[in-house]
């Protein structure tokens, strides 16, 4: 690269950041502004923000496990919808939420091995094979799934002692259920992970450049079938998360596109954990927002333009960020020994 | 200087490895002693390849046997050489770009601290003894992406020694370097012997085995042809032995008698994939009946040029001119069907389509014309009829037109692509990387029929990273650094030295 072309992304890299913190200065004001003005209903749609995202941010760390080691995930949504499936099964003749959710990590891994099992054993297409995850996770829950199994109770929120009685903050960050603890857990767990140890480097190679990683005794084949699979119980954790935590009941093709948001928001993050949190909170605020204007009722618009909403920003945020971001340069290519 | 005296470090006896169907390497001995520098000379496909993927463990040989420092071994994988202290430089450098040095140095042997974290101060730190110890200017916390191709060679070289190697193998390390940092890689090979690290340097280049060798072996056909001291031979001498027959190594050529400029390039900017500037205000002419050559590191904007004129990539400011038509916005067929020729740098990608017949082939750039097609329908009995015309004319091995361009050798390939282009009607010739990995017969016979277009009035540009290719055709030379022709010289003011100098940015 040349020195010009260099202080040109430089700049470029100045001019985002500054764009962020305008950003996020106007978000900071709205937040206390709506505080003063209507605490009640701006602590609701907070709250509701980060549980919103908590699918988004399980999904997303699934995605980019996978693709920080090079293979693509699209399969993210069948992987939820069936450890959605699974854990809510679990919970309904076990009636023990802790099964449940083992259930749910337990069949996204699976999932995951499965995927692994597609694209780096068969070299198949890794799009196909992620096709394949979704059209048998919608098949068999739909097929599967009857009316009329009641669950025996959901994940209640756990308020953390005096943390959960500071005005604003409390409520939203420290009293939620399990899941949404977990996810904040994980986000900060997969950063040091992927950045500071040897698991990270190595998954980042094998993405970026597997011969180079072969040729210093790297297996590449064994990185990506464990990231794809840790990955795999992660999504199934959100997928958990939807049955155990969220609703309390399974529904068919309950996921409802959360899985390609999530790839949305891994993209939008540029493949790193905050990133992805910080995206994921965005669109949260979307689902939170239309939620609470489509109840309150107070706007003339009909309630289908609102709830539009989340999807016309993954369309908006992907069609003008994607650009911006670097992928890992071997994602979707199948790897041949020499 | 003959170091055959001292204790065998390296040691391959009677190795054999077969493909289905290949025997790519037969019965092959060979030596190295400790603190020697060991050249391999041999053309593409003559087994180099496989003999060192075979010592670095990639390989398993079929026959024979590897003894490294006087112990009989059998490696199963890359780090069972390691752990021996073999280390392998590829040719295809494998590094991660986004990561620093000290990542990639250690990748695969991390020092971590507890709990698997990277103890990247450590690494660093180890990076710098080393690059010190032997003189190999570094920075460990650079990106790898940011260096220049010279710098990411001595990552790879540091990497080697990191693991502790002492045998180095070193495949066609010069392929991507400009003459200058050829001869600081020499240095370096120099000062790593006198530290006692011993050095197989893999090349098809006679003037650097001349330089930097202590001894020669010569490999033809997967077998090991003989062995030579440096100071007993010649240019000549090594490539008759790589070869097998007499071969003229200088190109034949009268001198050239320009005419009417035929390509005229005014201020051109081109950007390249990822949409930085590769090209930035270039001006060139070339006349008829003469070869101007671009001499320039890999990288440096004439991929990009070549497309741009060629019709294959956007054009973002300036003008082109083929034969007095402004071509800047033309498509490629608007372009070809003004009489341009082009063999592409990637013939296997831009060159040939792989899975289809040598005569199909033949007719890429003009099976829409009569005779070949009429209206919508092909007249295959034509197509096969220029394919034999040509496949004769040209040499093609296998002479069968029906035969797949996947499965003839580089050569050949380029042959094919050479016999296509030159047959329909010409004003200008754009040659890219024309005899890259091919073998000295193939390169002789393309360079001669390139003189021979030239000297049938034909403009020929011809871009080659291959500085000897371009100082042996061209009656001048354009050298390209950082996206602008930096200077023009006929050819009796280039001499290596200076468009070496020009290549690397340095005024001369």
């Amino acid at each position: 690269m040349t020195t010009a072309a260099m202080a040109k992304t430089k700049s470029r890299g100045d001019y985002v950041r500054i764009v962020g913190l305008i950003f996020g200065g106007i978000v900071l004001l709205g937040i206390i502004y709506g505080y003063i003005t209507n605490p009640v209903t701006t602590t609701a749609v907070l709250a509701s923000t980060l549980r919103q995202s908590t699918p988004l941010v399980l999904g997303a760390l699934c995605g980019l496990i996978g693709e920080r080691s090079g293979i693509i995930n699209i399969g993210i949504e069948g992987q939820m919808l069936m450890a959605a499936f699974i854990a809510f099964l679990a919970n309904v003749y076990t009636g023990n939420l802790f099964v449940a959710v083992l259930a749910g990590l337990a069949t996204g891994a699976v999932l995951g091995g499965f995927l692994a099992f597609m694209s780096v054993t068969l070299k198949m297409d890794q799009i196909i094979g992620g096709t394949v995850i979704n059209i048998l996770a919608l098949g068999l829950t739909s097929f599967f799934y009857q009316t009329g199994l009641t669950t025996q109770g959901k994940l209640q929120a756990i308020a953390l002692g005096p943390l959960a009685e500071i005005p604003l903050i409390g409520p939203v960050f420290f009293d939620n259920p399990p899941i949404t603890y977990a996810t904040l857990i994980l986000v900060m767990v997969v950063h040091y992970v992927l950045f500071y140890t040897r698991w990270g480097l190595r998954t980042r190679a094998v993405g970026e450049h597997p011969s180079a990683a072969d040729t210093v005794g790297i297996n590449v084949y064994k990185m990506r079938y464990i990231n794809v699979i840790i990955g795999g119980s992660i999504a199934g954790l959100a997928g958990a998360y939807l049955t155990l935590e969220a609703v309390g009941s399974f529904e068919r093709a309950m996921t409802n596109g959360r899985g390609f948001v999530a790839l949305a928001v891994m993209i939008f993050g540029k493949y790193t954990p905050f990133g992805a949190w910080g995206a994921a909170l965005l669109f949260g605020f979307a689902v939170a927002l239309q939620t609470q204007l489509q109840f309150s009722g107070r706007l003339e618009i009909p309630h289908q333009f609102i709830g539009m909403l989340p999807y016309v920003l993954t369309i908006v945020v992907l069609a003008g960020f994607v650009g911006r971001t670097r992928v890992p340069a071997a994602v979707g290519k199948p790897y041949e020994k020499e | 200087m003959d170091k055959t005296n001292r204790p065998i470090v390296l040691e391959a006896k009677g190795l054999t490895k077969r493909f289905p169907g290949v025997l790519a390497n037969d019965n092959i001995n060979l030596k190295l002693h400790q603190g020697e520098i060991l050249a391999l000379l041999g053309e593409n496909g003559a087994g180099k390849s496989t003999l060192m993927n075979m010592l670095y463990g990639l390989y398993t040989p079929t026959e024979g046997e590897i003894w490294i420092k006087g112990e009989k071994v059998e490696l199963s994988n890359p780090g069972e050489a390691i752990d021996r202290g073999v280390g392998m430089v590829h040719q295809h450098f494998q590094l991660v770009p986004p990561m620093t040095v000290a990542e990639n140095v250690m990748l695969g042997s991390e020092i971590t601290s507890g709990g698997g974290r990277l103890n990247m101060r450590q690494a660093i730190r180890n990076v710098r003894e080393l690059s010190e110890q032997y003189g190999l200017a570094v920075d460990p916390t650079a990106v790898i992406e940011d260096l220049p191709v010279g710098t990411q060679q001595r990552v790879e070289i540091i990497k080697a020694l990191y693991r502790h190697a002492d045998i180095l193998i070193l495949d066609e390390p010069t392929a991507v370097l400009t003459p200058q940092e050829a001869n600081e890689l020499f240095r370096i090979m120099r000062d790593l012997t006198a530290q006692n690290v011993s050095i197989i340097f893999i090349t098809h280049k006679l003037k650097e085995v001349l330089a930097v060798a202590d001894r020669i072996g010569v490999l033809r056909s997967g077998q090991m042809v003989g062995t030579a001291m440096p100071e007993d031979s010649t240019e000549t001498s090594l490539a008759e032995m790589m070869v097998g027959r007499n071969v003229i190594l200088r190109v034949e050529k009268s001198a050239s008698k320009p005419g009417q400029p035929v390509l005229q390039i005014q201020n051109l900017h081109v950007h390249d994939d990822r949409g930085h500037a590769a090209v930035e205000g270039v001006d060139l002419e070339v006349f008829a009946g003469e070869i101007l050559g671009i001499a320039g590191v890999e990288g440096n904007g004439q991929r990009e040029l070549v497309e741009a004129l060629t019709g294959l990539r956007h054009i973002d400011a300036g003008k082109i001119r083929i034969d007095g038509q402004d071509t800047t916005h033309f498509s490629p067929r608007q372009i070809t069907e003004l009489g341009v020729a082009h063999i592409p740098e990637d013939r296997e990608k831009h060159g040939l389509v792989m899975p289809y017949t040598l005569s199909d082939n033949m007719v890429l750039n003009r099976y829409f014309k009569a005779p070949y097609a009429k209206g919508l329908i092909m007249h295959h009995d034509k197509i096969d009829e220029n394919g034999k015309v040509l496949v004769k004319e040209y040499d093609v091995r296998p002479p069968n037109v029906h035969a797949l361009a996947q499965n003839l050798s580089g050569g050949n390939k380029q042959k094919v692509i050479v016999a296509r282009e030159f047959s329909s009607p010409t004003k200008l010739l754009v040659a890219a990387q024309p005899t890259r990995g091919i073998d000295v017969g193939s390169i002789e016979f393309i360079h001669k029929e390139i003189v021979a277009q030239r000297d049938h009035g034909v403009a020929v540009l011809v871009v080659s990273a291959e500085l000897d290719e371009v100082l042996g055709l061209a009656d001048r030379v354009a050298v390209m650094f950082d996206g602008r022709v930096v200077k023009i010289l006929p050819i009796a003011e280039a001499t290596r030295e200076r468009v070496g100098l020009l290549m690397a940015g340095s005024d001369a």
